[in-house]
């Protein structure tokens, strides 16, 4: 897609680089003046994607994974992409399934999905098992008023 | 991420000062498990006042609190959410099962009568 424009960040599969990331794609979609309910829907699914990423897509072996986040903006629309390249989803149906976790025991809620749909107007998963996972996100900015 | 604990009889309020994600979660409920051993917690009262981003993590380590608070008849509480805490609350269901208080004094009180 040709965006007005783009933005790509590369960061360590590192459990810090939440707030990060979330921050960024935040500031970016900034120009499109979201309001503040807007903001924290896309801080949050965001969250959402890199914590599966790095808990899930790399979760036994964190140490050279990366997470990529990539923004764009077309018209009032914010597209945002989560890449990993670790263990893949096998059953995206089940993953994407309210209350499914594959953790339980570290208190995973199964939210988190549900939330992202939740949040913004599209999620798309595109995963292969062992090479990594995509999900792709859009929000139109401005649809509310809040 | 900054979190102050106060005891007030059974009950333990937890204050903690920033984001609730994945990341700093670990580590609060590391705490707030750790202090409800040793004071013998019945009840956990969340005070969010200076909480303005929480994500599925903190809705984890909500309903894992509660698991433990209600193992022992105890209850546990939240004040003082801002508006996109209360959505977390909304969409997870969260609002079904902890008692939501507007502040903390009401909160308080609240618990204390029980």
């Amino acid at each position: 897609m040709e965006y007005d424009n783009e933005m790509i960040l590369e960061m360590s599969a590192k459990s810090r680089n939440e707030s990060f990331a979330r921050v960024v794609a935040a500031s970016f979609a900034a120009s499109l003046d979201p309001t503040v309910a807007e903001v924290a829907d896309i801080k949050t699914a965001v969250s959402e994607a890199v914590t599966n990423a790095i808990i899930h897509g790399y979760g036994e072996s964190p140490k050279n994974g990366t997470v990529t986040l990539k923004c764009g903006i077309l018209q009032d629309t914010i597209y945002i992409e989560i890449i990993d390249f670790g263990k893949g989803i096998s059953d995206i149906e089940e993953a994407m399934t309210p209350l499914y976790t594959s953790a339980p025991e570290d208190e995973r809620s199964g939210m988190g999905f549900t939330i992202m749909e939740t949040f913004m107007d599209s999620v798309e998963v595109l995963s292969q098992p062992s090479k990594g996972t995509v999900v792709r996100m859009s929000k139109k900015i401005g649809q509310r008023d809040i | 991420m900054e979190t102050s604990l106060k005891i007030l009889g059974q009950t333990m309020i937890v204050v903690p000062i920033g984001d609730i994600d994945h990341h700093t979660s670990i580590a609060l409920r590391e705490k707030i498990d750790k202090e409800a051993v040793r004071e013998n917690i019945k009840n956990i009262l969340f005070d969010f006042s200076n909480v303005e981003f929480m994500d599925s993590s903190g809705i984890g380590l909500i309903i894992g609190r509660y698991k433990l608070m209600s193992a022992n008849n105890g209850i546990t509480a939240v004040c003082h959410i801002s508006d996109s805490l209360r959505r977390i609350f909304d969409i997870s269901g969260l609002k079904k099962i902890v008692h939501l208080y507007g502040n903390l004094d009401e909160a308080i009180n609240q618990i204390q009568l029980r």
